[in-house]
């Protein structure tokens, strides 16, 4: 590294060179001024001289060349206006040769050079061809490049370009041409021998002023792009063969990636497109450490640019079969660089895919070939363990799916599972994240079984346990937040079509059957709602189709269902199994299926007895029994009875009182449905009410007894709005002298000392006995039927409406 | 003027996959005041959702919800009104108007929300007003068939309540609306 003892010497040197030119160039004006041609030379050539200095880096030799260039336009204005130092130009071109040492000679050569071609007194292309051989003369790597840099500067608007005034006769573009390659080879051929100037411990150093020398040498190379007379057969004949001939030959790794990234900058995407073999050609000829990746794929993003901006451009890129060429480069790339690690592969494969996917979207053929290559990779190394390359391999397989908004498409690649295949177990849960993702962003459907099977098969590492310690190693709320996803998932599985419907469902099943216990409690539900969907469908279509085999049946799809449940049993799931038979219960109810409706209720009632423990979980789970059995119209008397009698049953045993008498007067509801055809067997109804009111005063003893207070009257006034209930629905068993003793119960219940006061239950009361009076206040039938119902004064009330 | 929005039955993931986009981009964070679910989100990831459109959450336990500490019923008052809201599957005869009715004298509210049936209903009885907000995912049910997606969007504004429903049809969002009248006695008109 340069020190800041180093850096000061060179500050100190550059103000010295700066002074001496400063001061050389004062005289030099003088002269100027004075018509003195000798001492202008003289002075000029003092000036150069400071450019002979070795002591600079490129970054401050930089800034002493270009106060030299500024001197010398001065002194070429004067060369330029023969009337004011009397020296023809030819002669002019010989005195400067005089001058002492050869850097000056060259530069004041130079600059006279540019005055003599202006002068039209000789061919534009001799001259040229004279001073760049000339510079040969100055070897030294910096010296020779600023040297050349000048001559390239001065002669650019003097070259004999298609339409110049410098084209004649014998003057042609192609003399242009070989002037500028001329000067570019001999300065890369200068630029390269820097890295062996100097010993290999101060080989970082040289690399940096390498860097800082680059331009001046692939400013050549944009020279040769602005030439107009450079079509599209020159380049591809001359120009691009000749540059990529020095690019190869001067086998220097920098020099190599600069210039080819150069070239590919510099010159037009339509030249790029047309001389594609010639370029990727030169790609596996380049040194071994040259980022031949990079390059390449900054070749590939120009052309996806330009296929972008200039859609008509298309054909040409199918003609010149550009992407075969780069897709067969890429091969001969790694095959060349054996030494390339994994990463550097996938990236280009990633490169290219990007390309295919801009360029040739409708390719699909294109696409899986990448994929296809890319397989081929991974499969002559063992499993991938390079986390930088499982990065690039994610990349790559997400890249179809941001482009191809319908999974299906990328579903049908046929190397995309192949790929995948290579990922370990963590790394392909998170591309089948991505995949999900994906679908559910997208709002797409997948709606054949087919399509279906291809895509568990990339999910699979969600749907089951590849290897076998996957589980244990996650975070419960991840696996949570993973397999409900998953559910959702299967929402976008769909057709409309009733078989292909049931052919999606089976493959579905028998993926998450694989799952284990741990992901069925969230995979079962969403499939078998989406059963139940299907079996509603079938049931609002019309009729069968006489004399067809039907695959699709509302039976079929039922024996289904009871299998999928069952799985529940191994996790086991048993509340969620019961709210299932139940759901579909009353489809098989909706569908007329008596048998299979009973099973159903069979099942559920199983669960409840053997697996149903915890009190509050029965609590719910009678009531959702009770809930469903009510609106059950298939059963016939004997069936219903079985069913009705071991819910009522199961109701009085539950553990808490409270919870006994309100699931017994949900039963009564099973007695009494208020259809046309309902059944609507009053005794019944007035039993349960009646046995709820024992379980409610047994409740009250029980507190009295065990806490020295009976509990609120709530209860009560519950049991009592289930009277009128059914009283307004006309039950003959529920009589207005019932409603009236039940209502004085009540009351004295609410003033005995022993009861617990409460705001609720009295506020509760009152709003029923509101009720009460509103419906009477109603007249007509309603008015008539409560009237035998006597609700006494308010007064003794009047403290409880505190509000 | 203030803002309460009544969804539930949303049964995610178990019956849908999402809420419908449309009812997405309407429900934006900080136009609501109050948000009140019947239930069966069904996982926490609903639950967030629902908390990022309004910090004042409101729940009760559906009988899929995976959550099993959300109550069984919940009263709250806002502004003059005294709302209950209960998920429903605990009333039998399910959706029968007259034991709502009960539930509605029982809890003493205006108010009465419950879901289960995925119906949107709004009925107006002697002791106050029964609103149903249907499923907002138009989740399927035992119970209804063809189930549109639905919420429900209340503006209590003093004595006086207007009911918004949205429901998606067809790919549309129609919008109805109800008004409700509270007289100053305990009875709602």
């Amino acid at each position: 590294m340069v020190t800041t003892e180093g850096m000061e010497e060179e500050e100190k040197w550059l103000a010295e060179g700066i002074a001496a030119i400063q001061h050389n160039a004062f005289y030099m004006s003088r002269a100027l001024d004075s018509d003195n041609l000798r001492e202008a030379l003289k002075y000029s050539a003092l000036l150069l001289s400071e450019l002979r200095t070795s002591k600079l880096s490129p970054h401050k030799y930089y800034d002493l060349y270009m106060r030299a260039f500024d001197e010398l336009r001065k002194l070429e204005m004067f060369f330029r206006e023969e009337d004011r130092h009397g020296c023809s130009v030819i002669d002019l071109y010989e005195l400067v040769q005089h001058a002492g040492n050869i850097l000056p000679r060259l530069y004041l050569l130079c600059t006279v050079g540019s005055v003599y071609i202006k002068s039209k007194e000789a061919p534009a292309k001799d001259i040229l061809k004279d001073l760049v051989e000339m510079c040969r003369g100055i070897q030294h790597p910096t010296r020779g490049l600023f040297l050349r840099s000048y001559l390239a500067q001065i002669s650019r608007d003097k070259l004999p370009d298609l339409g110049s005034e410098y084209e004649g006769e014998g003057d042609t573009v192609m003399d242009a041409v070989d002037f500028v390659l001329q000067n570019f080879t001999e300065m890369n051929k200068l630029w390269v021998r820097m890295q062996h100037n100097g010993p290999v411990r101060l080989k970082e150093k040289l690399e940096k002023e390498r860097s800082e020398l680059r331009d001046l040498v692939g400013k050549n190379l944009h020279v040769l792009s602005q030439i107009e007379g450079v079509d599209l057969e020159m380049y591809k004949d001359v120009v691009l063969p000749r540059v990529l001939e020095q690019v190869v030959n001067c086998k220097d790794e920098i020099a190599q990636y600069y210039l080819m990234d150069c070239i590919i900058q510099v010159f037009p995407d339509e030249y790029h497109l047309q001389t594609l073999e010639t370029l990727l050609g030169a790609c596996p000829q380049l040194q071994p450490a040259v980022d031949v990746k990079t390059v390449l794929s900054r070749l590939m993003e120009r052309l996806s640019n330009y296929a972008d901006s200039s859609p008509e451009v298309l054909p040409d890129f199918l003609q010149v079969e550009a992407f075969a060429k780069l897709s067969s480069a890429i091969g001969k790339v790694i095959e060349a660089q054996v030494d390339m690690p994994v990463v550097g592969a996938i990236s280009l494969f990633v490169s290219l895919l990007t390309f295919t996917l801009r360029v040739h979207p409708d390719r699909l053929d294109y696409v899986d070939q990448v994929l296809g290559a890319c397989v081929k990779k991974l499969s002559s190394k063992a499993k991938l363990e390079d986390s930088k390359a499982t990065k690039q391999v994610v990349t790559l397989l997400s890249a179809p799916l941001e482009k191809y908004t319908d999974i299906v498409t990328v579903l049908t690649l046929s190397n995309y599972p192949r790929v995948m295949d290579h990922l370990d177990a963590g790394t392909n849960k998170i591309m089948a994240t991505i995949i999900i993702e994906s679908i559910m962003k997208n709002d797409t459907c997948v709606s054949t079984a087919d399509k279906v099977e291809v895509l568990f098969e990339l999910i699979k590492g969600l749907i089951k346990d590849l290897d076998e310690t996957a589980t244990d190693e996650l975070d419960e709320e991840d696996f949570k937040e993973e397999q409900n996803s998953v559910a959702r998932l299967l929402h976008m599985l769909y057709n409309d079509e009733p078989e292909e419907m049931l052919k999606i469902i089976c493959t579905v099943r028998k993926h998450i059957m694989a799952g284990g216990p741990n992901r069925l409690t969230f995979t079962v539900p969403p499939l078998a709602f989406s059963a139940l969907k299907l079996v509603r469908r079938l049931q609002v279509q019309d009729g069968d189709m006489a004399g067809e085999e039907v695959p699709a049946t509302p039976k079929k799809i039922f024996q289904l269902l009871n299998e999928i449940i069952e799985a529940l049993s191994s996790v086991p799931a048993s509340e969620l199994a019961l709210r299932l038979y139940l759901q579909c219960a009353e489809a098989a109810n909706d569908c007329e299926l008596e048998p299979i409706a009973y099973e159903f209720f069979t099942q559920a009632f199983v669960l409840y007895e053997e697996e149903v423990a915890d009190s509050k979980a029965q609590v719910t789970a009678i009531h959702l029994i009770i809930g469903t059995l009510q609106k059950m119209t298939v059963f016939g008397v004997e069936n219903r009875d079985t069913l009705t009698h071991k819910a009522t049953g199961y109701s009085a045993k539950l553990l808490k009182k409270p919870d006994q008498c309100r699931a017994v007067y949900a039963c009564s509801h099973l007695f009494w449905v208020d259809d046309q055809d309902g059944i609507k067997d009053g005794e019944r109804v007035l039993l349960c009410l009646k046995r709820s009111l024992r379980i409610a005063n047994a409740a009250q003893q029980q507190a009295n007894v065990t806490r020295g207070s009976s509990g609120p009257v709530t209860l009560f006034v519950e049991i009592l709005n289930k009277y009128l209930y059914f009283f307004e629905k006309g039950n003959p068993q529920v009589t207005p002298a019932a409603i009236q003793s039940l209502i004085e119960l009540i009351k004295t219940e609410m003033q005995s000392d022993a009861t617990t006061p409460d705001t609720a239950s009295d506020a509760f009361f009152s709003s029923t006995l509101r009720y009460i009076q509103f419906q009477k206040q109603k007249g007509g039938l309603m008015g008539e039927k409560y009237s035998p119902i006597k609700l006494f004064s308010f007064t003794c009330f009047d403290c409880t409406f505190s509000s | 003027m203030v803002l309460v929005l009544a969804l539930g039955d949303l049964h995610i993931p178990h019956r849908a996959a999402d809420l419908p986009a449309k009812f997405k981009s309407m429900l934006v964070p900080g136009k609501i005041q109050h948000v009140i679910c019947t239930g069966n989100l069904c996982i926490k990831e609903v639950h967030d959702y629902l908390k990022t459109l309004c910090p004042d959450l409101h729940i009760t336990r559906g009988e899929y919800d995976a959550e099993t500490r959300y109550p069984e019923t919940k009263t709250l008052t806002i502004g003059q009104f005294k709302l209950g809201l209960c998920h429903g599957h605990q009333v039998v005869p399910w959706g029968d108007l007259d034991s709502l009715a009960m539930l509605q004298r029982q809890l003493d509210v205006d108010i009465l929300v419950t879901g289960h049936t995925h119906q949107f209903t709004a009925y107006k009885h002697e002791a106050g007003v029964v609103i149903n907000p249907g499923s907002a995912t138009g989740a399927y049910s035992s119970i209804t068939y063809d189930v549109n997606p639905s919420f429900v969007l209340m503006d209590i504004d003093a004595l006086r309540v207007v009911v918004y429903v949205y429901e998606l049809i067809d790919g549309e969002v129609k919008v109805d609306k109800i008004d409700f009248k509270k007289t100053t006695t305990q009875n709602a008109n």
